[in-house]
């Protein structure tokens, strides 16, 4: 049995289920309580779990986090909600100095349970600041996991495996499609950590994405039908650790790959995904492996140049043309 | 709450308005209701555009908070430096900045005054010695600080004058500029400005300490609490802020009581708050205040405040014309100003 939901439901019930589950978890941020959550994910929460367990935050980014990490080790499974990842710049500190290391400098002695989440990537003209993905930034930091995914079912199952896992989690949602709609099964189930998942089968051409470039992969791999070309698409799910399995056996079958990425591409996710091909499926390669990222620049308000940095469907048919050699 | 201030802001204004002479010139008060008027209809036009989608994303107006700019336009000077959060077309209006490149700016137009790229949070001017916009809230107050520090470094008289909201007064950043800026005596003005709410956040809920003038204590900063409705007070305070930052004995803050009469931006419809709060300021509203003491102290007649009605009325709608008439920037434009540098490589994949 499965009923339809958006994004913001499905979170909102993995994790309400988890808080029912378990009186340790917690949820914590700004505006999560009272104003029922900037976007709306908490709805209702604060009425249901009470004060102690929604605390609304000040906006001290820093502060909350590291308060968190505190709780965390201290035995408590806190859900640290940011506004949006580009806040979170403010906590990095406590993120990468503390929730990623304190297993390690504690010699396995203190445990960092703790889920950081919220939307990433850019949702409008919402120009510079507003407008940044941190996947990349924080899958390069050991004893994090990253976990960013759309598909309401997904992103629940996997909300739910993240409030569990004993490490600390950084999960990315996306600000523009809290309200995209998907089948999710009623009661209970997880999706493991670290398991890609094939959103489509193909033969000609792999196509790897997260988050909601993923609608833009899709989109394209539409079109690429019409014209006779099969691409697989794959749905990151996780970004740390990568579904290395998952990602070869696909290319060994396509032969090509496309990486479509709105991180920049600078030491982000689709140059790490690029190495691993090249070293692990170099013989299977057909042509080189090649991405579709935001530009190399800063993200301004105008219209315009919201077009030119964000990958579209069409920059993806043209990547997957290169790599098949075809003219299009 | 508020309304404490606000009433005995409301009873002193009553008693000022019968004294016969006021303290500043029909110059001053014509000034003042100008830049007010300038602000409040920009950012209607600006409430209008957005509801046609000709700005898009996120657009947080002053309305309300306009005596703050208008002091700002009498008691610094364009030499002063200026830097501020992402609720700034009415700052950056106080400074000089022309409503059509600022309009033109909110449509994200070639013609704006950061040339489209910034749209309604980040506007700057280097002109008007304007540091901007910030939209990282609390991120522009060490900035300021840093803006200070270049000031005395060079040995000039100028202020940095650094503004952020009451929301921005939690973070962390704050403690630790203030604390910096006391302890090398550096010449900056913090301006909190206190509008009761950090989107749906009350001050009330966000510390113990309600009066955020009391911060500054902590730091043995001078501090003080004005009334944000009333563009004399805002002026007189920050004027005698100014004073005793000029005469070298470093930081000041006020904490400047004010309200939004809207939501916290476009979106937001503000159920965290009464009506009869609102009412309660706007009751007080510094333009309407302003407009009628000029008559009633015969400070200025009819005629002088439809002129200006006249005029501002008129600058809106040519800035509105300016704005829908610009083209957008190139989308190859997003190359630019990433680097001083001309050539620099970029990753073309
Ligand atoms: C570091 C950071 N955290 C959160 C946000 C989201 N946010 C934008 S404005 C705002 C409220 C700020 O309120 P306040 O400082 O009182 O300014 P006001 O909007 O009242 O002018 C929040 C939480 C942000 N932009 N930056
Ligand atoms: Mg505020």
């Amino acid at each position: 049995m499965s009923r339809i939901i958006n994004l913001r439901e499905a979170l909102r019930e993995a994790l309400q289920e988890e808080m029912r589950r378990d009186e340790d978890v917690f949820l914590m941020g700004e505006e999560v309580a009272l104003y029922n959550g900037a976007y709306k994910v908490s709805k209702g929460m604060l009425d249901e779990f009470g004060a102690k367990r929604v605390i609304d935050t000040p906006i001290a980014e820093l502060g909350f986090a590291g308060i968190g990490v505190g709780a965390a080790m201290n035995g408590l499974r806190p859900v640290v909600e940011f506004m949006t990842w580009n806040f979170a710049v403010l906590a990095f500190d406590q993120i990468v100095n503390n929730a990623a290391k304190t297993l390690s400098q504690s010699a396995g002695q203190y445990k960092c349970p703790i889920v950081f989440r919220g939307p990433s990537g850019s949702a409008g003209q919402l120009a510079q600041q507003h407008s940044q993905t941190f996947e990349s930034w924080l899958a390069n930091c050991p004893g994090l996991k990253v976990i960013s995914c759309i598909d309401p079912a997904d992103a629940k199952g996997l909300l739910k495996s993240a409030i569990r896992d004993d490490d600390p989690i950084c999960m990315m949602e996306s600000e523009a499609l809290y309200g995209l709609k998907g089948e999710v099964p009623e009661g209970e189930y997880l999706v493991p950590i670290g398991k890609a998942a094939i959103r489509k089968e193909g033969t000609d051409v792999t196509l790897v994405s997260f988050n909601k470039m993923i609608e833009v992969t899709k989109k394209a791999a539409i079109e690429l039908e019409k014209e006779g070309i099969s691409a697989e698409v794959i749905d990151l799910r996780t970004i740390r650790p990568l579904d290395h399995e998952t990602l070869v056996t696909s290319l060994k079958k396509t032969n090509r790959m496309v990486v479509i990425d709105e991180s920049w591409p600078f030491a982000g996710v689709s140059a790490e995904i690029a190495y691993e091909m090249q070293k692990y499926a170099f013989d299977y390669l057909d042509a080189p492996v090649t991405r579709v990222n935001a530009a190399d620049t800063s993200l301004g308000y105008a219209p315009t140049l919201v077009e030119e940095y964000l990958p579209n469907p069409s920059k993806v048919i043209k990547a997957v043309k290169e790599v098949l050699y075809v003219g299009s | 709450m508020p309304e404490t201030l606000v009433k005995k802001s409301t009873s002193k204004k009553k008693a000022k308005s019968t004294k016969a002479k006021s303290k500043y010139s029909k110059a001053t008060y014509l000034k003042w209701y100008e830049i007010m008027l300038r602000v409040r209809k920009f950012e209607e036009k600006a409430l209008f555009a957005y509801s046609k989608q000709l700005i898009r994303g996120f657009c947080h107006v002053y309305i309300g908070q306009e005596a703050i700019a208008a002091a700002l336009t009498t008691a610094i000077t364009a030499d002063d430096k200026l830097v501020t959060a992402y609720r700034q077309h009415g700052v950056a209006l106080a400074r000089g900045l022309d409503s059509k490149s600022c309009m033109a700016e909110l449509f994200g137009k070639s013609t704006g005054c950061v040339k489209g790229k910034g749209g309604s949070m980040h506007f700057f001017s280097k002109e008007h010695n304007y540091f901007g916009g910030n939209g990282i809230v609390g991120a522009q107050i060490p900035i300021g600080t840093g803006i200070a520090l270049a000031e005395q470094y060079r040995g000039t008289k100028h202020l940095a004058v650094t503004m952020f909201g009451d929301g921005a007064a939690r973070q962390g950043a704050l403690y630790e500029s203030f604390n910096m800026a006391m302890t090398w005596k550096l010449p900056v003005l913090y301006i909190v400005e206190n509008n009761g709410y950090a989107m749906g956040t009350s001050v009330e809920r966000t510390s113990n300490v309600h009066d955020l003038y009391k911060i500054g204590s902590s730091f043995d900063m001078p501090s003080e609490q004005i009334d944000g409705m009333s563009p004399e007070a805002v002026h007189e305070g920050i004027e005698r802020a100014a004073k005793h930052i000029r005469s070298g004995k470093g930081p000041y803050f006020l904490e400047i009581k004010t309200y939004r009469y809207k939501g916290h931006s476009v979106s937001d419809p503000a159920k965290y708050r009464s009506k009869e709060e609102l009412q309660s300021y706007l009751d007080i509203d510094p333009i309407v205040i302003t407009e009628e003491k000029m008559l009633n102290d015969k400070i200025a007649t009819q005629k002088d405040i439809d002129k200006i009605k006249a005029n501002i009325k008129a600058e809106i709608d040519e800035a509105f014309e300016f704005a829908s008439n610009s083209p957008f920037p190139l989308g190859s434009e997003l190359y630019d100003d990433n680097y001083v540098q001309e050539d620099y490589p970029f990753i073309m994949d």
